[in-house]
């Protein structure tokens, strides 16, 4: 499973790239690997507020609907049209062209509480022992 | 003409169109010649198919073989009790008293029609333990929406409002839904580790703002198949806050005449007469999702209500405060007939005899698969079993593929990827309808499944190779729906 070193995860299986006080978030690749096809995103909105852990639309695949949670507090600057109009790049390149929001932090401290890329790895491993013992 | 290899998808009566071709003679006009209407309500240009009576008998006939049912194959779809629809119920529904009733005569010519729903009402009540039925509902969903916006008006003439409804994390999708249709907030309880719900989450999400709880959604058995041994400590909690206990009945085949969910603290319980009461499902016909209540909430019920007068006569009645009418005249009354029809058949005996033979088909399919599949909670079970398919998922072969390869074996699908809290879940409700030897053959094919996941994946991932139509393109289909199909269009 692909977790790229430079990001920082949620127990909820969504990443953050920071750059500045720009956010750029999205799905995890064993997010997308445990929903199957995506078929459907509902974003917020340019301008929203998102709070961290606080909702952030919803994620809909061939077998489920998912809710979608803030990694970091801040404003919404940008959705991915591109990938609502055609949700399968969350299939292909979660960390890529399947990107979801961009948004600016308001509190960049946020980032120290979420997952290191050996924590989240850690917590898919222990996840994925639990569902096949 | 059809041929057996022809797509039927792309296959529409207009296809077998030909100009000039007619399936009906009318006779000579044989009375006098009546005025058509204006010419702004006549149309000429209206395309349709002209076909003979042989070619439209033959489609829909070869359309409906390809049709897979309870007719035709053990369908052990999770949480749909897809059982035997009696055919002793359709003789019923087809009594010409019954059959060609129409809902706008007057009542008094109708008494017949309305004893059998003032009947079936208290048979109803009688088998859940609660105090009135309204049969009004056309579908599980429809009772459900029905029983939360009772709870609401019940809250709102208490001068409270309430915004929140609580839902376990493994409850059907309907139930967040319907709350969130009525108006509500949801708020997600989670499973323990045993399956039940966690009494410490819900005792802190009600000591957190009990006030503002309208009501739990609580599915019993849950659909992980299995008994909630504190449902009475559950009632109780909620009732101390003032909060209402929803019962959604999908699962009520695993109780018929053994528990009374009225005995058990709920006050609003809806059931499916298409699942426990044998009425034909989806397709195969209309709905129907009465809820019944304790008293406290009678005066809330839909219109029209049954009621019988003093006289003796029957009547349609609205309940004193009731929360309105949900559909047009008096619910899918074919269903409710064949619902009267089939526990007057069974009888008290009989429908305990039902939940018996559920329960112990489904345990039966649990002992002889847990070896082969992993069993997530390790405890008999109710009325359906759930599995996971996270073992072969390890190795390549995804429960999607498991489900497609049993259509090989001439098996419908379990119920797949529900519940949610279980991990490539495959639930699978055997009914009590199925023979051993069908079971045996069911679980003989989930046997080699697993052995094929193990040896010849590919073969599973393949999956179905004996179909008509081999793997369906999901995705795309959800992604890119086409709904409507126009002339002319490819």
């Amino acid at each position: 499973m692909n977790i790229p070193t430079e990001l920082r995860y949620t127990k909820d299986h969504e990443w953050v790239r920071a750059e500045g006080d720009i956010g750029t978030v999205g799905v995890t690749d064993y997010a997308q690997d445990q929903l199957g096809d995506i078929v459907y995103l509902d974003l917020p909105a340019a301008g929203a507020t998102l709070v961290q852990t606080g909702n952030m639309g919803e994620i809909e695949s061939v077998k489920a609907v998912s809710d979608l949670y803030a990694p970091v507090s801040g404003e919404v600057l940008e959705i991915n049209q591109a990938t609502v109009d055609e949700p399968e790049a969350v299939n292909k390149e979660p960390y890529g062209k399947g990107w979801l929001i961009k948004m600016r932090l308001s509190d960049a401290s946020e980032l120290e509480g979420l997952l290191t890329n050996e924590a989240y790895d850690e917590l898919i491993t222990r996840e994925m022992e639990e569902s096949t013992d | 003409m059809l041929n057996p290899e022809d797509d039927f998808g792309a296959m529409l009566t207009f296809d077998l169109s030909r100009p000039g071709r007619i399936g009906t003679t009318l006779p000579p006009l044989d009375v006098p010649e009546a005025p058509l209407p204006s010419n702004e309500l006549l149309r000429d240009d209206l395309t349709l198919p002209e076909l003979s009576q042989m070619d439209v008998v033959r489609y829909f006939t070869q359309l409906s073989q390809r049709n897979f049912s309870i007719d035709t194959g053990f369908y052990p779809l999770g949480s749909c009790s897809m059982k035997y629809n009696p055919r002793v119920n359709e003789v019923a529904a087809r009594l010409p008293g019954l059959a060609d009733v129409h809902p706008m005569q007057p009542q008094e010519t109708s008494q017949g029609a309305l004893a059998l729903m003032h009947s079936l009402q208290g048979l109803l009540a009688e088998i859940t333990g609660m105090d009135d039925v309204s049969l009004a509902p056309d579908a599980g969903a429809h009772g459900e929406l029905a029983g939360i916006l009772i709870a609401s008006a019940y809250h709102n003439s208490n001068g409270g409002s309430r915004r929140r409804v609580l839902v376990p994390d493994s409850a059907h999708g309907t139930n967040p839904a319907t709350a969130a249709m009525a108006g509500f907030e949801v708020e997600s309880i989670p499973s323990n580790a045993d399956g039940n719900l966690d009494l410490d989450a819900l005792t802190a999400a009600l000591d957190a703002n009990g006030g503002s709880v309208a009501a739990l959604m609580l599915t019993l058995p849950s659909t992980l198949g299995l008994f909630e041994p504190r449902i009475e400590q559950i009632a109780e909690l909620l009732h101390n806050h003032g909060a209402l206990l929803y019962g959604d009945g999908a699962n009520m085949n695993a109780l018929l005449g053994r528990v009374k969910p009225g005995d058990l603290g709920f006050d609003v319980f809806h059931l499916n007469l298409h699942k426990t009461f044998s009425t034909p499902h989806g397709g195969g016909g209309p709905g129907a999702g009465p809820i019944a209540v304790k008293a406290h909430l009678a005066p809330f019920l839909p219109t029209p209500h049954v009621e019988k007068e003093d006289s003796g006569c029957y009547t349609l009645a609205t309940p004193e405060r009731s929360i309105g009418r949900l559909g047009l005249f008096h619910g899918n009354f074919g269903v409710l007939v064949r619902a009267y029809a089939y526990i007057f058949s069974l009888g008290a005996d009989g429908l305990r005899g039902i939940s018996e033979a559920a329960v112990l088909n489904a345990n039966y399919l649990l002992v002889r698969l847990r070896d082969a599949y992993r069993l997530p909670y390790d405890r008999s079970c109710m009325h359906e079993v759930v599995l996971s398919g996270s073992r072969q998922k390890a190795k390549g072969v995804k429960t999607l593929d498991i489900a497609k390869r049993l259509i090989d074996y001439g098996f419908h699908p379990p119920t797949i990827y529900f519940p949610l809290t279980v991990d490539e879940a495959m639930m699978i409700e055997p009914t009590e309808s199925e023979t051993k030897e069908t079971l045996d053959a069911f679980c003989d094919a989930m046997l080699a499944i697993a052995k094929e996941a193990e040896e010849t994946p590919d073969l599973v991932r393949e999956a179905p190779t004996r179909a008509p139509l081999r793997r369906l393109d999901e995705a795309t289909a959800a992604r890119k729906p086409v709904l409507r199909w126009k002339l002319g269009l490819e």
